[in-house]
């Protein structure tokens, strides 16, 4: 018990060591923020959508891609600089490395989609769901964050390989997960592929709770989301505990 | 997760054991089945040429890369256990703080890491930054410090926890005098106040000045383990006799005498290699006198631990 106590605090020395190093820093928030935005427009300019369906789209991409844009660099970082040999030399598992670096993710993911939601309240959109909705946040953050650190699993130590994995996934599944066209309107085949990305379910909460016409039932979507977090984060300490040691 | 901490029945005196420990890098074997003992309290110096295995050997007793055959313990702990890793501190071969933290960051990371209390990190970090040279700049990031204060840093962040074995990677390798003289300092205050200290080198006068024995490694094989002075006078066929003349003397009459097994000039004075340099002595008088020659100086040398160390790796490469 006081192993798992112990192990909990070095976990969370982790994650603030993350913050400091890789996620405090004024490009990297800002590109946070901007990077969705711009994504967004781009594909709505145009199109005649309404205010509430661009802002949950855009609330889904922003969490999606702030809770895996920095994540898959941090170990190719860590090995290049060889702080990750520091690391790997304290008593501290394996798996607790892995989970600091998750965590970290989505602590950043959560501040900045918080920074849009309150811009979105600001401009008067409502929630009408609130306390799902709030769910919804933390499990997208916490499963896309999971999701991407699974990209530095092939021990390589560039970190523009695993950036460039990262974007070959990421990118597809922004645009199948409903983001920018409702599940509803999506034809059956396009429905069908929609239902592989995590980011699907989150965008259907974001509809529910915005719009009031999700398309899947809320519960289903939760559900979801959560057997999603629980694969990602066993998927990632295990294939970690693989390839961690050939990184030295 | 609790077996981790389990600490197996070992022998109490020991500090460091490996039997039969074993790591490849696909085909290349990188360490070969060694075994040695570190004593408690001993400074312990692990010796080789670039290679050899020394950081192989270090990184798998530090749990940093796991053995393929074999196994080790650290004070009764499984090398690479959090038990073990618990009561080490490693300072491995490049200095690797945290550029974009403050020396004071990465010491409370540290402290973080190994679970030392905030406040018994604070006061040990003043004082192990004030030892080291480095608490005025303790709030600057690392990225300003140069090679050696990132490398005297890396020291602090390994003694952080008050560690019972250190092991420290080549640490004063391309460092400047004073840095390598205040690392070299503190580690033989360390290892006179019990520590034991694991120390891969290059540098064998650091070897020679620091360790209590020597362990020399090559090719992933360990060739030799004794204390250094031993090690020297084992290379018993690297003795000599450094002599010089008033006038000029060809080597070939120098290594006709008997007892010379090889003549080297050096300048304006020859070394002559020999088993009996006592003999060799009375010889080259008796040489000068008959010829009508002036000794100007005449010295018996003992091997270097470099010239033991050079025979012993030598000597493998010879019969590989």
């Amino acid at each position: 018990m006081k192993t798992i106590s112990q192990q909990w605090w070095r976990l969370l020395g982790i994650t603030r060591k993350d913050i400091k190093v890789y996620y405090s820093k004024g490009p990297v928030v800002i590109s946070g923020i901007l990077f969705p935005i711009f994504l967004a427009l781009t594909f709505t300019i145009g199109r005649n959508q309404s205010t509430d369906s661009v802002i949950t789209g855009l609330v889904g991409m922003t969490l999606f891609f702030a809770a895996t844009s920095v994540s898959p660099m941090i170990l190719p970082f860590e090995a290049q600089a060889r702080t990750l040999e520091r690391l790997m030399s304290c008593p501290v598992r394996l798996e607790i490395i892995v989970l600091g670096d998750i965590l970290a993710s989505f602590v950043y993911g959560l501040a900045i989609s918080l920074v849009l939601i309150v811009i979105a309240l600001f401009l008067g959109i409502t929630i009408s769901a609130p306390i799902v909705f709030g769910v919804a946040v933390l499990l997208g953050a916490l499963c896309f964050a999971a999701m991407a650190n699974i990209f530095s699993v092939p021990p390589t130590n560039l970190p523009a390989t695993t950036n460039m994995i990262g974007t070959l996934v990421r990118f597809p599944i922004v645009f199948i997960s409903g983001v920018f066209t409702p599940l509803d309107q999506l034809s059956g085949w396009g429905r069908a592929i929609s239902y592989i990305s995590p980011l699907t379910y989150f965008t259907d909460i974001a509809r529910h709770s915005v719009q009031d016409k999700g398309f899947l039932p809320v519960g289903l979507d939760l559900a979801v989301m959560a057997a999603f977090t629980v694969l990602f984060l066993v998927l990632a300490m295990n294939l970690h505990q693989r390839t961690m040691t050939k990184r030295i | 997760m609790g077996t981790d901490l389990i600490n197996i029945e070992s022998d109490n005196s020991l500090a460091i054991q490996t039997t039969g420990l074993t790591k490849h890098f696909g085909q290349v074997l990188a360490v070969d089945h060694i075994s040695f003992e570190v004593k408690r309290g001993e400074l312990f110096g692990f010796l080789g040429p670039n290679g050899a295995g020394k950081t192989t050997t270090a990184r798998m007793l530090t749990g940093v890369i796991v053995a393929d055959e074999g196994s080790a313990l650290v004070m009764g702990y499984k090398a690479g256990s959090l038990g073990a890793k618990q009561i080490s501190g490693v300072v491995p071969e490049m200095a690797n703080p945290y550029v974009d933290l403050s020396g004071w960051d990465n010491l409370m990371l540290m402290a973080e890491l190994y679970g030392v209390p905030p406040k018994d990190a604070r006061e040990k970090s003043t004082s192990l930054l004030n030892d080291l040279g480095l608490l005025e700049r303790k709030n600057d990031k690392v990225q300003g410090y140069s090679k050696g204060m990132k490398q005297r840093l890396t020291v602090c962040m390994a003694l952080l926890s008050d560690p019972q074995v250190i092991f420290l990677d080549e640490p004063t390798s391309g460092l400047d005098v004073q840095s390598s003289r205040l690392i070299k300092d503190l580690l033989y205050n360390l290892n006179k106040a019990g520590k034991t200290i694991f120390l891969t080198t290059h540098d064998m006068d650091e070897a020679n000045q620091l360790c209590d024995r020597v362990a020399i490694i090559n090719k992933g094989k360990i060739v030799a383990i004794d204390p250094p002075e031993k090690l020297r006078m084992a290379t018993s066929r690297l003795r000599s006799v450094e002599v010089s003349f008033a006038s000029a003397i060809t080597l070939e009459a120098l290594a006709r005498l008997p007892g010379v097994d090889s003549v080297k000039k050096l300048g304006d004075k020859y070394q002559l290699y020999t088993a009996v340099p006592g003999d060799l002595v009375m010889t080259l008088s008796n040489y000068a006198s008959s010829n009508g020659l002036k000794i100007i100086s005449c010295n018996t040398l003992a091997p270097s631990l470099e010239d033991a160390f050079v025979a012993l790796t030598t000597k493998e490469v010879k019969s590989a």
